[in-house]
């Protein structure tokens, strides 16, 4: 580390003692304010856990079933509480299990620092047991990643593994450290990373900028406001809400940025992206202004670049330079961190009512109440909706619940029917996609925030990948909610099939287990709804219930989820059925 | 966008496994590198990478935005081959012999502005620093006598203009 030099702090070096390797990273997760970490013991990493267990009265550490729950566990808890989640594992296979996760944290911007053990340094480069190159293999899915082979690395290294983590667009951090480091004697010294001088986490935003973004505002007559993760990851809810407030302008969200605005508010227009709402699709292509706000306009979210947006001005609103006009041309581009941008912007936007505008949204959405909602939400048909189950969801849990999402039809519905009145309230694999994140990532949400209800909505696939996870809340009983929406199928990929592989079921009808009995297996309480009688009593008593409860909801085999936008095509071109 | 060669240029910390992260973001993009240089730059304790490729503009802005995004990266710039001067570097190793037996090959060394590195019994050794055409040319031109070893180095490059980075560095320095 010699050449990443941290800026020069004032501050008075404490005095120091002679420790492990080991004992100093427990000392640098305490200092970093960390009380929670998830992971799995090996070989490598055998000295830190043997910290831990002396330590277990200051940090408490959640045996995962497997390596890729700690991951989802930490990211769950991150995202939720907004603090940095930790994830710990052995070289080897423990490492590349954390891959999945890293990636998707990566992609999802989520603050996480993942330790792992590695062979001893003079054993590196020979193919020892459990000996893998996770540096090389982590590098692309990490913010940053780095390998400790001396003792006397870990402090510093630690210190700007969280302030990398946590600062800027966060991201997942990847410490490698050598078992020989674990046992070696340090004099330990921790300081607070306050800064690296080859990373400007949060560029200084530019008054000119902001001025020629109020100006367009202000001169707009259809502005509509785009907003993604940025918001909440900024916490910039207030100034958002103040911004559309003030300018009376629509504002819809991307699937990372739900929750940031309660579900209520009457300019909260919906979603955005290929499973969202009528209206914020195909009035990104009338609207005059475009206002990108902490989001990275993502494939799912545009449909075609070329027919996305053209007729209007775009003003985007980012932290991260590198986003910048990535995928949409910005006419003006407002770098910084939300909060303190749009705190500027404000002063210098007009009072504005764009009413005739903002109806077409209202009219837009009665088209979509009628073809797709109503009967979603109320059906009439016999089988069970995915749609009516998050309905009575919301209805149990007052809006007020924590939604973990998996990764399919039951997260796009989930995310478009789940009504929110708390930001950071939304918690799903957005960019990665990760089917098998919801049940490790409800367990951290639960942690994290032990006084929300927090319920996970998993599909039968998704659940079956990281299943063994029920173990963490059997052992600990942590009371979340799991909500299996069983139709039996992939659904997603068997919607493609239907609609655009003339219905060749290639792999995508399981055979399922009795999901009941394995979570009783657990020692979870377990219910199966498949008639439409049941469902509210049941989703009732699982709300009002202070345990761990899994329910199982039989929906219809082959619903599909729409609006839709086909993959490439414009948001103008959103089908309702 | 039609595509040409961009050199870029990045200024960054001297780590372990950044050249690692760097080439990442070409493979991720499945672009070829053409050339690559790792040197020291005019600043203490800042590395240099001088990487060739060719792309659209579109392209390379986009991957320097995200080289840039790396912790250890300070800053890193494209630039056109009109905005550069830039060179590159080649051995010849040559059969000794033919210095004597073909007098073709003592033209060939001095219309080429090469400098004989060594020479020995059984072999001498040319270098010769220009442009990439250069070198194939005198490349070409001793093909048909055989050339026993041959390599090329990557295009090292400086900009016409100042780079804009000389602030933030002289900064660093004072540090």
């Amino acid at each position: 580390m010699e050449t990443l030099k941290e800026k020069k702090t004032e501050a008075k070096k404490p005095t120091s003692k002679k420790i492990s390797g080991a004992e100093a990273i427990i000392h640098c997760l305490l200092a970093e304010g960390v009380d929670l970490i998830y992971g799995y013991p090996g070989g490598a990493i055998m000295p830190v856990y043997d910290e831990l267990y002396k330590f277990q009265d200051k940090l408490t550490h959640i045996l995962t079933r497997h390596e890729q729950g700690a991951t989802h566990a930490a990211q769950g808890y991150a995202r939720v509480s907004g603090r940095v989640g930790v994830a710990i594992a052995t070289s080897g296979p423990g490492a590349t299990n954390l891959v999945t996760g890293l990636a998707d944290a990566q992609i999802d911007s989520t603050p996480m620092v993942c330790i792992t053990g590695q062979v001893p340094r003079h054993l590196l480069g020979s193919d020892a047991f459990q000996e893998t190159d996770i540096i090389g293999i982590s590098t692309p899915v990490t913010k940053w990643n780095h390998q400790i082979t001396k003792a006397s690395e870990i402090p510093e290294v630690m210190a700007k593994a969280f302030y990398i983590a946590k600062s800027g667009r966060p991201g997942p951090v990847l410490i490698d450290i050598t078992k020989n480091a674990q046992f070696d004697e340090l004099d330990f010294v921790y300081e607070k990373c306050t800064g690296v001088r080859s990373y400007n986490p949060v560029p200084k935003p530019d008054m000119k900028a902001i001025e020629a973004a109020a100006e367009l505002i202000n001169i707009a007559k259809k502005p509509y406001i785009v907003w993604g993760q940025g918001i909440i990851l900024g916490q910039a809810e207030k100034e958002l809400t103040a911004l559309i407030e003030k300018a009376g302008i629509p504002a819809a969200w991307t699937i990372m940025g739900e929750s940031a605005i309660p579900t209520s508010h009457p300019l909260n227009v919906g979603m955005v992206g290929m499973h969202g709402n009528y209206g914020p699709n195909v009035l990104t292509n009338e609207c005059d202004l475009l206002l990108a706000i902490g989001m990275r306009f993502d494939d799912r979210v545009t449909g075609s670049l070329d027919t996305y947006a053209k007729q209007a001005k775009v003003v985007h609103f980012e932290i991260d330079p590198a986003e910048i006009n990535k995928n949409v041309t910005a006419d003006v581009a407002v770098l910084g961190d939300s909060k303190e941008t749009l705190a500027l912007l404000l002063p210098l936007i007009n009072e504005n009512n764009h009413e005739a505008w903002h109806n077409e949204f209202k009219k837009k959405y009665q088209i979509e109440f009628d073809q797709v909602i109503k009967n979603d939400i109320h059906p009439t048909k016999e089988g069970l909706t995915m749609g009516e189950v998050i309905e009575e969801i919301n209805i149990a849990s007052k809006n007020k619940a924590v939604i973990v999402t998996d990764v399919g039809q039951h997260q796009m519905v989930a995310c478009r029917y789940a009504k929110f009145e708390d930001s950071k309230s939304n918690i799903t694999s957005g960019g990665l996609g990760t089917m098998g994140f919801a049940l490790p990532a409800a367990i951290g949400a639960k942690m994290g925030a032990m006084d929300r209800e927090v319920v996970a909505i998993i599909g039968d696939g998704g659940y079956q990948m990281t299943i063994q996870e029920l173990g963490v809340i059997f052992q600990h009983q942590v009371p979340v909610k799991i909500v299996v929406l069983n139709n039996d199928h992939l659904g997603m990929v068997r919607q493609w099939q239907e609609l655009f592989f003339e219905r060749r079921y290639a792999s995508t009808v399981m055979t399922n287990p009795d999901f009941v009995k394995i979570a009783e297996g657990y020692h979870i309480e377990a219910k199966r709804v498949s008639e439409r009688k049941d469902l509210k009593a049941t989703i009732q008593e699982m709300i009002a219930s202070d345990k761990p409860y899994f329910l199982e909801v039989k929906v219809e085999k082959e619903d599909n989820v729409f609006p839709m936008i086909p993959s490439g095509a414009s948001v103008s071109d959103i089908r309702l059925k | 966008m039609k595509k040409q060669w961009f050199t870029i240029s990045v200024y960054s910390e001297n780590n372990v496994g950044l050249l690692n992260r760097i080439s990442g973001i070409f493979l991720k993009r499945h672009i070829n590198i053409e050339s690559l240089n790792v040197s020291k730059s005019e600043i203490d304790n800042v590395s240099k990478f001088t990487i060739v490729v060719n792309t659209t503009e579109d392209w390379v802005r986009n991957i320097v935005g995200q080289i840039e995004k790396q912790i250890e990266v300070i800053k890193a710039f494209y630039h056109t081959d009109d905005e550069t001067i830039y060179q590159e570097s080649a051995l010849f190793k040559i059969a000794s012999n033919l210095l004597f037996d073909e007098r073709q090959i003592q033209n060939i060394i001095k219309d080429s502005n090469s400098q004989i590195v060594t020479v020995a019994r059984d072999f001498f050794v040319l270098a010769k620093s220009g442009r990439r055409s250069e070198i194939d040319e005198m490349h070409e031109q001793f093909k048909p006598f055989g050339i026993m070893q041959f390599v090329r180095s990557g295009r090292i490059a400086v900009t016409k203009d100042e780079m804009k980075i000389s602030a933030i560095l002289k900064e660093f320095q004072n540090s």
